[in-house]
């Protein structure tokens, strides 16, 4: 059976699925509970600075019938006392000594404030530490969060202070709320942090009541921005996740990062990790579900292991980085078409709408004579000559393996834009891209 | 406990007599139409609205359904059919839009009668109203019988802005709704609500009033600038056997509107039942019965199972009801004592090659009769077609096809200018049933609208290009019929 334990920069876990500093992370009542059911660590909910919560903290977004795609929260770091939250992070590493504890701090803007924090944490004997420059409500509004996390200069000064007292790991969070990412993963760099993790929660109202005219969450009649995560901000996740892997100026660091935004399941953890994540964190899913969800997050991670061959966790983290591409450099020349397999289809016609009406009209209804049905429907069927293989009808098909895109050979050059400009820089005058086109059979209708 | 949840009662003997002839099918609470409603791919050119007989924008309705918009989901629906109510209860949605729906083989259809209901179920809550008399066009229209056929007729022609009176004989309007469909497919408060609404469009409803009887159909004819016939079908044939007229041998129609009418303590039943026939009809008096409490529920039918007139998921339901089948019999004689039956004479048949019709045909086998005891009788066999009355019609130069009144397929018109039909008694081919007969009171108002006024009829009236188009949607139920020949015996076609 595959080994999934890791080791993140010196921080030692049985499995890479953490807990994110959020609500389940609370108290260690939740993070002992946690870690019976399997998970393999936990980041505290961020203590630091008093504060006061409102209700209601929560806002979601339902699809379809379906619960909780995503969830925004407006509540705050910890408001429990600092001496409660210490006392029970000592017991919790004390009872489960190789599980890794760490705690997610923020304070004011002042050196002495965090280095004193960090030095009365880590006399629990925590694993590390996670400095919150993510919180992008509450808590930025006073100067804390993502106030710091926006401005690289900050994300870099406080790292340093922090980097100058503490004796174990130090993970920089960073906010999405950012143009890019890249800048205050270079920042933590340069302040020496031990590792980064990413992403916090995206600013986001969650909707509007249309009786009542409340905004979602409804916090006495008045609603703001909060902090949005769950399924539906995986991509955007992913997407930050490997902007700042394929950075190579974060690269030459070879400091670990810590992923999470929507992760629910296994296959979620796995993408993250195969675009560079060590270890993930899961706070939505497991509001949703409980803590016992990760039982099949292991079984699932570790069986896929098994599948592929791959016996440590190392084997796979990284893996599809290098894929990772900007547009410049994708090859123009492939191509490929949709297929429809007609002893699949089931005559929604979906793709026919879909590319008659948004894409490029080249599904045509057709009588195909397939059954000896008297009242046999119209058929979907595509023009290939005319595809333009944008797989939009493989992506609005209901049925699986229905509609393939098939790679085909149109005999156009495989060259990419970059190259192409380098070597033909007139194309960038639409006279000679329709030339260039011409010569090359590339017709576009 | 949740407020909404009851505990369901699957079996029939653990119900009360008034939960036992409860809707069958509970409603849809607005979470499992929702879930429901997204299930649906939302098809182009959908399937379902082809296979529906009136065409309703299925997957239109049931995107409304999915967003909250309940109230345009329920306009949708009743833009194709005002017998929107009925239909979501009593249409064979296995052989119509369920049967054509995508997911059929896949997965499973898309409940789309019981979404129907839920949104008309939610628009007879809320009381909306969807549509107005239109602005009167100085014209009068009579409708013999009031029916789903009529009463389609009558409220789209009210919406044209005719005057439209309705005669029924019948205490009140709707036709097999009101009277002829079990209470547990469809309660009599649905049919006579659906009825209110075509009279709050301004139709002025007669019931009680027999046309040939109270008013002679001359002067219908007279005082009218049109007349729909939509008198549908009579009572049920005799069987021509020894001992038919012994007291406890019932007419299985007769049978289904007493628990449409009457309390149901008060309703009379035999405890050990022979049912003959094998048609829906037959199927319902049989599982009324049980619902009654008969402990022996016996289908007397000449043919096999194979060749049985009933819909499968009728069978089914009987099965389950706990009725027993007696195939392969036919019944020769009512036994009894003091002129009351005490059981039902028999004999073993066997199936021998198909007539011209395809289907085998049943023969007696030599010396095989047997008794089945039983105390009470009910014959579900068919119906009789109001002959005098269209014997009547005749006069009038209109035609028959095997005895049913003749129609052109586009106008539902007959022979006669002024005198057009629709409904099971034009029927000589293909499925009777609701959806159908409100089809056939689409195609003649808008004929008769086209035909007073001159004129095309009024845009966005009968909304969809394809509701114009009536002939496939007709061929489209024919077709279906004959791909799988079943007849609703409450109205089967001979």
């Amino acid at each position: 059976m595959a080994d999934l334990s890791i080791d993140f920069n010196g921080i030692k876990s049985p499995n890479p699925f953490w807990l994110a500093s959020a609500p389940p992370s609370n108290s260690g009542y939740q993070v002992q509970k946690a870690f019976e059911a399997g998970w393999g660590g936990a980041v505290w909910k961020t203590v630091g600075a008093p504060v006061l919560n409102v209700c209601n903290r929560y806002g979601t977004i339902d699809y379809k019938g379906r619960k909780i795609i995503g969830l925004n929260n407006v509540e705050l770091i910890s408001d429990r006392p600092l001496e409660v939250n210490l006392k029970e992070m000592a017991e919790a590493k004390r009872n489960f000594p190789n599980h890794a504890v760490i705690a997610s701090v923020m304070v004011e803007s002042k050196k002495e404030a965090w280095q004193e924090i960090i030095k009365r944490i880590e006399d629990t004997g925590v694993d590390g530490f996670e400095l919150n420059f993510g919180c992008p409500h509450g808590m930025s509004e006073r100067g804390m969060g993502s106030a710091m996390g926006q401005v690289p200069e900050y994300t870099c000064m406080v790292t340093e202070w922090v980097m100058e007292v503490a004796t174990r790991p130090v993970i920089v969070k960073l906010t999405p709320n950012v143009t890019d990412i890249v800048q205050p993963a270079r920042a933590a760099v340069k302040a020496k942090a031990s590792a980064l993790s990413l992403i916090n929660t995206i600013n986001s109202i969650m909707g509007v009541d249309l009786d009542s005219f409340e905004i979602k969450p409804n916090v006495g009649g008045k609603g703001g921005h909060g902090g949005y995560a769950g399924p539906a901000v995986k991509p955007i996740a992913l997407h930050l996740l490997s902007s700042v892997a394929s950075d190579p100026e974060y690269q030459q660091s070879r400091i670990p990062i810590s992923g999470m935004g929507g992760v629910e399941t296994w296959q979620d953890a796995v993408e993250f990790m195969l675009l560079g994540a060590t270890s993930v964190q899961v706070c939505t899913a497991v509001m949703h579900f409980g803590f016992r969800i990760v039982d099949d997050m292991i079984d699932g991670m570790s069986n896929w292991m098994d599948e592929r061959g791959f016996k440590n966790c190392t084997d796979f983290i990284g893996k599809s980085l290098p894929r990772i591409s900007s547009f410049g450099d994708f090859d123009l020349g492939f191509q490929s078409v949709a297929r429809i397999d007609h002893n699949k289809c089931i005559q929604c016609n979906l793709c026919f709408i879909a590319c008659n009406d948004t894409a490029h009209q080249c599904i045509d209804l057709k009588d195909m004579k397939l059954t000896d049905e008297v009242t046999e429907r119209l058929w979907p069927v595509v023009r290939e000559e005319d595809c333009v293989g944008c797989a939009l009808c493989a992506s609005v098909c209901p049925v699986d393996d229905c509609i393939t895109m098939t790679e085909i050979d149109t005999g156009r050059p495989h060259i990419t834009w970059n190259q192409l400009i380098k070597e033909k820089p007139e194309v960038l005058q639409w006279d000679k891209m329709i030339e260039y086109r011409e010569k090359n059979h590339i017709h576009i209708h | 406990m949740a407020e909404h949840y009851k505990p369901v009662k699957y079996k029939a003997w653990e119900m009360s007599l008034e939960e036992r002839f409860q809707e069958v099918f509970p409603p849809l609470s607005e979470r499992e139409a929702v879930l429901e409603a997204n299930r649906c791919l939302y098809c182009y050119d959908a399937p379902c609205m082809v296979a529906c007989p009136t065409h309703i924008d299925i997957p239109t309705f049931i995107r409304k359904i999915s967003t909250g918009n309940v109230t345009g989901s329920a306009r949708t629906i009743m833009e194709a059919n005002l017998m929107g109510a009925s239909c979501a209860r009593v249409c064979p949605v296995q052989e119509l839009c369920e049967g054509a729906c995508v997911l059929e083989h896949d997965e499973k259809p898309i409940m789309i009668g019981r979404l129907q209901r839920y949104a008309m179920d939610y628009a007879d809550e809320k009381k909306i109203k969807f549509f107005n008399k239109g602005k009167s066009l100085g014209m009068k229209v009579a409708i013999v019988g009031a029916g789903p056929a009529g009463l389609t007729c009558a409220g789209e022609l009210a919406k044209f802005g005719f005057d439209v009176t309705c005669y029924e004989r019948k205490m009140w309007p709707g036709g097999l709704s009101t009277y002829g469909i079990v209470v547990f497919r469809e309660p009599v408060e649905v049919a006579r609500a659906e009825a209110k609404k075509i009279e709050d469009l301004g139709v002025t409803m007669k019931t009680g009033v027999t046309i040939g009887e109270d008013i002679q159909f001359d002067q219908l004819l007279k005082d009218n600038d049109a007349v729909f016939v939509s008198i549908g079908l009579g009572s049920v044939p005799h069987m021509d056997i020894p001992g038919e007229d012994m007291e406890g041998v019932v007419d299985g129609l007769d049978f289904i509107e007493e628990t449409k009418v009457k309390p149901l303590s008060d309703i009379k039943y035999g405890n050990r039942i022979c049912v003959i026939g094998a048609g829906n009809t037959a199927i319902d008096c049989a599982t009324i019965a049980r619902r009654l409490g008969s402990e022996r529920v016996t289908m007397i039918y000449r043919r096999s199972e194979a060749e049985m007139p009933a819909y499968h998921f009728e069978y089914q339901f009987a099965l389950g009801e706990g009725v027993s089948f007696s195939f392969l019999t036919q019944p020769v004689e009512v036994l009894g004592k003091d002129g009351r039956v005490e059981g039902l004479k028999c004999v073993r048949m066997d199936l021998a090659e198909p007539d011209e019709s395809g289907r085998r045909v049943a023969v007696p086998v030599p010396n095989s009769e047997f008794v089945v005891p039983c105390d009470m009788v009910i014959k579900a066999i068919g119906q009789l077609k109001h002959t005098p009355f269209i014997a009547k019609l005749g006069e009038y130069g209109i035609k028959t096809v095997k005895g049913y009144i003749a129609v052109d397929g586009k106008t539902n018109r007959t022979a006669h200018e002024k005198i057009f039909a629709g409904g099971d008694c034009i029927r000589s081919k293909g499925e009777a049933s609701t959806v159908m007969a409100t089809q056939d009171g689409k195609i003649a108002a808008r004929a008769i609208y086209e035909q007073l006024t001159g004129k095309p009829i009024p845009e966005g009236t009968l909304k969809k290009s394809t509701d114009m188009t009536i002939d496939p949607a007709m061929e489209k139920g024919y077709a279906l019929c004959e791909h799988k020949p079943r007849v609703h015996a409450a109205v089967t076609t001979k």
